[in-house]
């Protein structure tokens, strides 16, 4: 494929600037295979993480071109010949070195979520629940931590509204398990005041980049819009709640 | 809040500051035109305040018919007005226009979809204009809190809109009658693909399909339900999943459909049919 051209940004939190190196790209290559290609060649020290190399671990975020992705799933192949390729580290999250940032915050998120609390077990010791139930909450499983869509979402990258609201990659973990048939945890109150629900505006840039192409937008976070409506907003449902206290909570 | 994101790994933090090397913009102008159109025209439609009117066929933007003036070119026949006469103190300043009565219904539903609210706060409000595009600054970002707390309210839009949807029906049913006599024109195949279209956007709204079943934690744990709640919210997220789609193609052929109203009545286009004469 020939000669390419990339401008790597090299620094740490305290500063630094973009590099440009030349690399002869093979075909198939990947950007993540140019980067390491780029660490063999001229820049032993340059700092990057990756784990799987197949799309699956979520470790290789990067901004390229100005978009978040997964650097192993970015084929060479689809940049133009001459175009010269800019690779950055993620925006939102404290950088570390290089194409490294730290997103420790995220798991700080996770831990404020309320677990998974089954109801009991039917009177055979089992559990059982249907497919058809489960099927909707299936589709966040496939959630592969890379937090592109941390990174995209523009309450956390341009606001920095990080002590108001959990980001969308949460919003689908809360969705998965207020959606579970056999949970009973209610976790509608804080996903309102303390998850933030009400600051995504649903433009869905997460969605657009989530590499697992989870409908992040429309199947997770407005569905849980619509509960806490049903809970807080809707003035016919809270009437209805004030004359029947028991059966609606 | 922590500053440690400001600059460093090359990211501007400027108004529009991005690194896409693509066309991103174009979707946000695009769409932000497109509907622009739109209001214009619906605009410029209510305050002709005529011609929404070829027997059998209603102009959508002028349906209901809440009161008529007989006396303009191309008005509904006085039978077909809820409560007849144009009132004499309605101020001279506004045209007598009925499409002025019902249009807040409509826009109000519109203006609340989830998916009309991603588009507007892309392309009018610019936060963000793009993914990886720098956002509008602003001092306190609140989101959907707040001033725009009243989105919350949308279902209640959506009622109204079913309402709707039941009165173009009622209009696209009655498009095939002509006299009390049965026919078809193209005025009736449009007014009836316009409930169709507006119909499929309609039913794939985001409020629609939670309380159709989506609301629930289990559909199949509350006995005899079972199948009601999970097939209505499978139907409805077929529905939802193009629900852009949708939601631009019925715009454009409600739009379309009073410019083809419009056209007959004034006599510009003739209306094929199976009536003849008239
Ligand atoms: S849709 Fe909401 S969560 Fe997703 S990126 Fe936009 S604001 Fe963030
Ligand atoms: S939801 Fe998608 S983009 Fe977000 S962390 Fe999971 S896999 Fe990544
Ligand atoms: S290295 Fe695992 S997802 Fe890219
Ligand atoms: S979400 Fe679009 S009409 Fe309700």
């Amino acid at each position: 494929m020939g000669k390419r051209t990339f401008r790597v940004w090299r620094g740490d939190k305290d500063g630094g600037r973009f590099e440009e190196y030349s690399i002869d790209v093979d075909q198939g290559m990947v950007v993540l295979d140019c980067i390491h290609r780029i660490q063999a060649l001229h820049a032993n020290d340059l700092a990057c993480r990756w784990n799987c190399k197949a799309g699956k671990c979520g470790s290789c975020s990067m901004e390229i071109n100005g978009k978040p992705r997964l650097s192993c799933m970015t084929r060479m192949n689809t940049f133009k010949d001459d175009e010269v390729i800019t690779v950055q580290p993620i925006k939102s999250f404290p950088l570390i070195k290089d194409l490294v940032a730290d997103v420790s915050w995220n798991y700080e998120q996770n831990k404020k979520i309320a677990p998974f609390k089954p109801r009991p077990k039917d009177s055979d010791g089992n559990w059982r629940m249907r497919q058809r139930d489960v099927e909707r909450v299936q589709e966040f499983r496939k959630c592969i931590e890379c937090y592109l869509c941390q990174n995209v979402c523009h309450v956390l990258r341009d606001h920095d509204r990080k002590d108001q609201f959990v980001g969308p990659r949460f919003m689908i973990r809360l969705a998965s398990l207020e959606m579970h048939p056999l949970d009973t945890e209610d976790r509608i109150p804080k996903i309102k005041d303390e998850y933030g629900a009400g600051l995504c505006n649903i433009t869905k840039c997460c969605t657009q980049v989530c590499p697992e192409h989870i409908q992040i937008t429309d199947n997770g976070i407005i569905p849980l819009k619509e509960r806490v409506v049903s809970r807080y907003y809707d003035p016919i449902l809270w009437l209805i709640r004030k004359i029947f206290p028991k059966k609606n909570k | 809040m922590s500053q440690s994101t400001a600059k460093t790994g090359g990211h501007e933090t400027s108004f529009l500051s991005n690194r896409r090397t693509d066309k991103w913009w174009v979707e946000p102008i695009l769409t932000g035109l497109g509907f622009l159109c739109f209001v214009v025209y619906t605009t410029w439609a209510m305050f002709q305040a005529n011609h929404y009117w070829y027997d059998p066929y209603l102009s959508p933007l002028y349906s209901p018919v809440l009161m008529v003036d007989p006396s303009v070119p191309g008005a509904a026949p006085l039978k077909h007005a809820w409560f007849g006469l144009w009132p004499d103190w309605w101020p001279k300043f506004l045209p007598s226009s009925p499409a002025m009565l019902i249009l807040l219904g409509p826009l109000s539903f519109r203006t609340t979809c989830y998916y009309y609210r991603k588009f507007y706060y892309r392309s009018y409000f610019m936060t963000p204009p793009g993914c990886g595009v720098t956002g509008v600054p602003q001092k306190k970002y609140n989101g959907e809190t707040k001033l725009f707390l009243f989105q919350n309210l949308h279902r209640y839009t959506f009622y109204i809109a079913v309402c709707y949807i039941v009165l173009l029906a009622y209009d696209a049913f009655i498009s095939f009658f002509r006299h009390g006599e049965f026919g078809v024109g193209v005025g009736s195949l449009v007014l009836t693909l316009n409930v169709v279209l507006l119909s499929c956007y309609t039913f794939g709204c985001h409020a629609w399909r939670h309380l159709v079943g989506g609301r629930k934690d289990c559909f199949s744990c509350t006995a005899g339900h079972e199948h009601l709640s999970h097939k209505g919210w499978s139907k409805v997220s077929i529905l939802n999943k193009h629900h852009m789609f949708w939601a631009w193609v019925s715009m454009v052929w409600v739009g379309f459909t009073d410019f083809y109203v419009r056209m007959v009545s004034m006599g510009v286009w003739t209306d094929l049919n199976t009536w003849g004469g008239h």
